[in-house]
C-alpha cells in the first residue's frame, strides 16, 4: 500500500512571529523554517507503518516555494521514499492545497493520505477534511491511534470529552495530532541518503489546478496588548487583590 | 441572506458552543436557522427552538447521524444549502464543527474561514494565526461564507425566549464508508473547561499527576475546572481533554489561575484572552509573568494551600 504524507514549510514554533508595521502580514524574512510538527507526526507514523511491513510505499508532498525542497528533503531523512514539489510563489489556501493534493492521488493511487491536523501558520485545520471531501473518501481527524488490517483502518481520536474509535474503509484520510507519536530525529546518515532520493518538481498548472486565492486579508494587526501585571508578596494580598480589585472571586 | 448554523449536541442536550456560534451567525445580518442531525435528538430540536434569535429549526434524524460522522453530516448539510439557500454556514470551532466543516466548504468550492473572534461586516471577519500573535482581517469573495466560530470571541445567545418552527427533512442516506466504533469520555463532576468561569491549570512544575490533588480544593473553593498545559500531558499526569493552548483548547474565562506553567507561546494562546490571569510560579523569568496580571513567585506546594486558606 502506498502512503502520501503532505507536508508543510512553516515558521519554526519557537519562532515569536512580528507583525509587520505597514500591516501586511507577519515578517517571517530571515526566520527560521522548519517542517509543521503536525505533518513530522504524519511522516513518522507512515514511516512507522512501513516499518511494520504495511505500508510499501511513502510518498512526501509539499506545495509552495522552491524552498520547500528543504522540508522535502527533511521528510525523506525521517523515512519517505521520494518527494514531490508542487511549485508555485502564490499565497496557496488549503481549499488550492487539498486540490493540488487531490490531483497527485489521482496519479498515484494511494490507499491512505496522512495530513498534520493543523499547520501552526495559519491554524486552519481544513486541509485534510477537504481533501478527503474532494477525493469522497472518509476522514479520521485529530488521530492519536491508527490500526491498518483487513481492508480498513481503525482510529482513535481526540475529541473534546475524551477519545473515540471510528473504523474508515481504505481509501482513507488521517490527520495527526500531537500524541499519535514522536518523530524520530533525523540523523546525519539519513540527512545524507535523503539527497539521493528522488525528488519530482511540477506547477498547479501542470496539475491543471487553479490556486487563485478566495480570501483577501486586509490587514493583519498585533493582538491587544495585556497591561503589565503586579507581582503579590503572599496568598493573603492576591485574595484580597482578586476579591476587591479584580473582582472576579 | 439566511445563516445556517450546525448544532453541536449530544442529541439529548446542546453543548454551550452552539449559543455562541448563534450569536455570531445574527451578526452576519440575516435571518438564522439550525440544524439538527442527530438520532432521536427531538430534545435537543426542542432547545434550539428556545434560542433568542433563532427563526427556523431543521431537523434530520436517523439512526446513522447518532455519533456525528463527518460524512454523513456534511451530506445532510450540502443537502440544505442546494440553490444559494444560505449565504453563511457557521459551526463551532470544536472537536466536531471542525471536523465536518471543510468537508462542506469543499464541495460547495469555497474557502472556509477558521476560528472567526469577531464579525465585521456579513464577508469580513477577525481571526487569529500564528497562535494567536497576529490577528488576520479576511474578506471572503465566495458565494457563501463557510465558517467556525471561536466560542470565546462571542456572547452566548438566550437559552429561552426564542420561538423558532420546527421543521423534519429527509435524512440524506448512510455513507457507509465510516463507522462509530467506540467512545471513551473523561468522567468529570467539575464544570466543562470551555465553559467555566474560573480555572486553575496545572503545568510541568507540578511534578506528577499525584500533585494535581493539590490544585483540588483550590478547583473545589473557586467551583474551577480543571486545566492543564500540554507539557503537563504529555508527561501522562493528567487526560489530553484538560490541556489549554493553541493544539488543546481554547479558553477565555474571569479568573484563570496558571500554576507550575512557564507559560510558552502555545499555551499562551489558548488563555490569554482570560479577563484576569493568576501565575504562581517559582521562576521569576517565567514568560507567563508577562501576561499575568498578578503573579506570585514561589513555591506552588506552599502556595496554593496558603491560597485555599485565605479563601476560607
Amino acid at each position: 500500500m502506498k502512503v502520501l504524507v503532505p507536508v508543510k514549510r512553516v515558521v519554526d514554533y519557537n519562532v515569536k512571529v512580528r507583525v509587520k508595521s505597514d500591516g501586511t502580514g507577519v515578517d517571517i524574512a530571515n526566520v527560521k523554517m522548519s517542517m509543521n510538527p503536525f505533518d513530522e507526526i504524519a511522516l513518522e507514523e507512515a514511516t512507522r507503518l512501513k516499518e511494520a511491513g504495511k505500508v510499501t510505499e511513502v510518498v512526501a508532498i509539499s506545495c509552495g516555494v522552491d524552498k520547500c525542497q528543504e522540508t522535502l528533503r527533511t521528510g525523506m531523512a525521517i523515512g519517505a521514499d521520494r518527494g514531490i514539489l508542487v511549485q508555485t510563489d502564490v499565497e496557496l489556501e488549503p481549499l488550492a492545497v487539498a486540490k493540488l493534493i487531490k490531483a497527485l492521488a489521482d496519479k498515484e493511487q494511494p490507499q491512505l493520505i496522512i495530513l498534520g491536523k493543523q499547520a501552526i501558520d495559519d491554524d486552519s485545520n481544513q486541509t485534510g477534511q477537504m481533501l478527503a471531501a474532494l477525493l469522497g473518501w472518509p476522514q479520521a481527524t485529530f488521530a492519536s491511534k491508527v490500526v491498518l488490517e483487513d481492508g480498513k483502518a481503525t482510529v482513535t481520536r481526540e475529541v473534546d470529552g475524551g477519545l473515540e474509535t471510528l473504523a474508515l474503509t481504505l481509501p482513507a484520510i488521517i490527520t495527526t495530532d500531537l500524541r499519535l507519536n514522536e518523530p524520530r530525529y533525523v540523523t546525519l546518515p539519513n540527512i545524507m541518503k535523503a539527497k539521493k532520493k528522488p525528488l519530482d518538481v511540477t506547477t498547479p498548472a501542470d496539475l491543471g489546478v487553479d490556486v487563485t486565492p478566495r480570501l483577501k486579508t486586509l490587514k493583519v494587526v498585533e493582538p491587544a496588548k495585556r497591561s503589565a501585571g503586579i507581582i503579590v508578596p503572599d496568598a493573603a494580598t492576591l485574595v484580597a487583590k482578586l476579591r476587591t480589585e479584580a473582582k472576579v472571586i | 441572506m439566511v445563516a445556517l448554523v450546525i448544532a453541536e449536541h449530544d442529541n439529548a442536550s446542546l453543548k454551550g458552543s452552539t449559543l455562541h456560534t448563534v450569536t455570531a451567525a445574527a451578526q452576519c445580518g440575516g435571518d438564522v436557522h439550525v440544524l439538527v442531525a442527530g438520532s432521536n435528538a427531538g430534545a435537543a430540536a426542542a432547545a434550539a427552538a428556545q434560542i433568542a434569535g433563532v427563526s427556523k429549526v431543521i431537523v434530520a434524524d436517523a439512526p446513522h447521524f447518532a455519533d456525528g460522522l463527518a460524512e454523513n453530516v456534511a451530506e445532510q448539510i450540502l443537502a440544505l444549502a442546494q440553490g444559494d439557500a444560505y449565504s453563511h454556514i457557521l459551526a463551532p470551532a470544536t472537536a466536531y464543527g471542525k471536523n465536518i466543516l471543510p468537508r462542506v466548504a469543499a464541495k460547495l468550492d469555497v474557502a472556509q474561514i477558521s476560528e472567526i473572534t469577531k464579525v465585521d461586516a456579513p464577508d469580513t471577519f477577525e481571526r487569529p494565526i500564528y497562535a494567536g500573535n497576529a490577528i488576520a482581517y479576511v474578506q471572503s469573495s465566495d458565494k457563501i461564507k463557510v465558517i467556525t466560530v471561536r466560542a470565546t470571541g462571542f456572547d452566548a445567545a438566550a437559552a429561552t425566549g426564542g420561538t423558532a418552527a420546527t421543521e423534519t427533512v429527509t435524512a440524506v442516506a448512510d455513507s457507509g464508508k465510516s463507522s462509530f466504533v467506540g467512545r471513551e469520555l473523561a468522567k468529570s463532576d467539575r464544570p466543562e473547561l470551555t465553559a467555566a468561569k474560573v480555572i486553575v491549570s496545572g503545568g510541568r512544575g507540578m511534578g506528577s499527576g499525584e500533585a494535581f490533588k493539590v490544585l483540588e480544593p483550590l478547583a473545589d473553593k473557586l467551583n474551577a475546572a480543571m486545566g492543564a498545559s500540554r507539557a503537563a500531558v504529555d508527561a501522562g499526569y493528567v487526560p489530553n481533554d484538560w490541556q489549554v493552548g493553541q493544539t488543546g483548547k481554547i479558553v477565555a474565562p474571569n479568573l484563570y489561575i496558571a500554576v507550575g506553567i512557564s507559560g510558552a507561546i502555545q499555551h499562551l494562546a489558548g488563555m490569554k484572552d482570560s479577563k484576569v490571569i493568576v501565575a504562581i510560579n517559582k521562576d521569576p523569568e517565567a514568560p507567563i509573568f508577562s501576561v499575568a496580571d498578578y503573579g506570585i513567585v514561589g513555591d506552588l506546594f506552599d502556595v496554593v494551600p496558603q491560597l485555599v486558606a485565605e479563601l476560607g
